[in-house]
């Protein structure tokens, strides 16, 4: 039984799907995608603990030989980013019921939580499999539900929202797939592990580099690199409060996992960060997102739209880190990565509890908002001071850590940055602040009361969550250290 | 005068290749370019049709036949990239449905499929 868990990882919640488009049920449906949840989160746990002990798990679909078949292979790196994606849909799931029921038609409700189960399937297979093909099929499994999770909004700009991310993510997917199919003609398999072997004796051809570049631009659009962004925030905005969370918190972060894949695990830190410019050019567009998405996000009138600019930016401090090719650097972003997904992960559903109070979440709506639901505004400004990085937070152990690798290079100046960017993160969470507590709610908005337990609690655990990992840092910053060194050292 | 038809049957040797770019880059053109949003699938579609050929060139061994177990052929074509590209035509199968059906209800919410007179009336309505 147990040395089929990299496959029941991915069917269970495929399975899930199924049986929650069948059961036509909402409450049938919610139930599925629970049970699926916390099933899939104890297998993320399981693999995790053997990945620690054996070191990497390779598992052969169907027994099929790895230059043949495909190969699910399961190192610190993949099991902390499958343990982070079930563990956010493990604490999403008790939340989701009350607020889809609120947001979706009853007749739809099934239909969301299939796609909801089809897009963790799609993101659980890009971080589990070690075959570049199989990464777009998964990729495209979890584009494609994305795409009709955010077309389920209630706001009609939904639909124009999900239809320009379905535009762009098929351009990412094929470039993608293009840089795939570059690598495959030059080294003739598909296996990440084999291709990493083979493609040192070619890696000069330009096959390779343009593979290389295809590779990065896509998966770049996919994670929504500043400037290729453009998708983003309407597509978190107008999407249901539920798949905003589950998106925001997994999606880009599954993107970024897969690039740090290709980049230092596939084509090998040396060639692409010693012989070619991509650190340079990854650093420019992480601080161009730090500054410019933030900047955006300051001057923003919808609150969740605003957060969503947040998370352009946020991701630029991850691909920071990712940029400096250096243990500490790439610790530092990982960290950021699992750290920003439960922050980021706390405020969206905190907005979405409000929004189940209340109308909506403009600034307008609100107005006053922390008198009235004082426990769900507490974890939304408790996660917003873990994303400025207040000591004693998540997010401070994730810049402490950019800090020390910008030190430990001698650029001091990108530590000046990286702490002047703070000041920006001050500025919109200071906004969310102001409006919450020292604005007269409109006169519409009174009787709002604070969320049901059920929608609370969730949205607490993750805010104190954002604490917890600010004080005890092993699980994320030692995992993440570990994760780094396995990155660096290449494939093994 | 030798230079030129060195230069032709290079082109000619790869016509394949340049067929894949030109439908590459005019599927993207088509998609950036135009403001109709079922024109962009139509050049979604093309760009994709292009990654097709990329992998389908790839697999072809000329003279081979098609990859059939047989005694009597030796010479096959590499099966693999058109496994692959079966399943890549079914994922652009599906993008194209659910692009499709997205534009449906966008019309049906908004009464247009332009994507200029879309962003007017989103702004009208603010």
């Amino acid at each position: 039984m147990t040395e089929h868990l990299p496959a029941l990882q991915v069917v269970l919640p495929l399975f899930g799907a199924l049986i929650a488009a069948l059961v036509r049920r909402p409450v049938a449906a919610w139930l599925v995608t629970l049970v699926v949840s916390i099933a899939s989160f104890a297998v993320a746990a399981s693999l995790l603990r053997e990945v620690l002990a054996v070191g990497v798990v390779s598992y052969r679909i169907g027994g099929w030989d790895p230059a043949l078949g495909i190969e699910y292979r399961i190192d610190i790196v993949n099991a902390l980013i499958l343990l982070l994606v079930t563990a956010i849909a493990t604490v999403i799931a008790p939340f989701a019921r009350l607020s889809v029921a609120s947001e979706i038609p009853e007749d739809k409700v099934a239909w969301f939580y299939a796609m909801y189960l089809l897009a963790m399937t799609g993101l659980l297979g890009i971080a589990i499999t070690g075959d570049a093909f199989n990464a777009f099929v998964f990729l495209e499994v979890s584009s494609l539900s994305s795409y009709a999770l955010i077309a389920m909004g209630r706001d009609r700009r939904a639909l124009v929202a999900a239809y320009q991310y379905l535009i762009v993510g098929t351009i990412g997917a094929g470039f993608y797939v293009i840089g795939v199919g570059f690598i495959y003609m030059m080294t003739g398999t598909l296996n990440l592990a084999l291709i990493a072997e083979r493609i040192v004796d070619v890696e000069t051809t330009r096959p390779v580099l343009a593979a290389l570049a295809f590779i990065v631009v896509g998966i770049s659009l996919k994670l929504a690199l500043f400037p290729l962004h453009v998708w983003l925030p309407n597509a978190y905005a107008y999407a249901p409060s539920v798949a905003t969370v589950f998106l925001a918190a997994t999606a880009t972060k599954v993107a970024v996992y897969l690039l740090a894949r290709y980049v230092y695990s596939v084509f090998g830190a040396s060639f692409v960060f010693a012989d070619l410019p991509l650190s340079e050019t990854l650093l420019a567009f992480s601080i161009a997102a730090i500054f410019g998405a933030a900047t955006v996000a300051v001057f923003q009138s919808d609150v969740k739209r605003m957060f969503a600019y947040s998370s352009v930016a946020q991701i630029g401090y991850i691909t920071l880190g990712l940029s400096l090719a250096t243990v500490t650097g790439v610790t530092g972003g990982l960290v950021h990565l699992l750290n920003h997904a439960l922050i980021k992960g706390a405020i969206f559903m905190g907005l979405g509890a409000i929004v189940f109070r209340a109308r909506g979440v403009d600034f307008h709506d609100i107005a006053g908002i922390g008198h009235r639901m004082p426990l769900t505004t507490a974890a939304i400004v408790l996660a917003g001071l873990s994303l400025i990085g207040i000591p004693g937070t998540a997010g401070f152990v994730s810049k402490w850590y950019l800090v020390v690798a910008a030190l430990e290079l001698g650029w001091w100046w990108l530590a000046a940055l990286i702490a002047l960017s703070t000041l920006i993160t001050v500025v919109y969470v200071g906004r969310v602040v102001e409006a919450a507590y020292f604005r007269a709610p409109s006169a519409a908005d009174a009787g709002a009361s604070e969320a049901p337990a059920e929608m609370l609690v969730p949205t607490l655990v993750l805010a104190a969550a954002t604490v917890w990992f600010g004080i005890d840092t092993e699980l994320t910053a030692g995992m993440a250290g570990l994760a780094a060194k396995t990155l660096i050292g290449g494939i093994r | 005068m030798r230079e030129i038809l060195d230069l032709a049957g290079g082109f000619l040797a790869h016509y394949n290749q340049y067929i894949t770019i030109f439908l590459m880059v005019s599927g993207l053109y088509i998609v950036i370019a135009r403001g109709n949003m079922v024109k962009k699938l139509v050049g979604l579609s093309v760009f994709q049709t292009s990654v097709y050929l990329l992998y389908i060139s790839a697999g072809k061994i000329i003279g081979g036949t098609a990859p059939i177990v047989d005694q009597r052929f030796t010479l096959y074509s590499h099966p693999l990239p058109h496994v692959l590209i079966l399943t890549a035509i079914v994922v652009g199968v599906a993008t194209l449905a659910l692009g499709l059906a997205l534009v449906v209800r966008i019309n049906a919410a908004y009464g247009s499929i332009e994507e200029d007179e879309i962003f007017a009336r989103d702004k009208d309505a603010k």
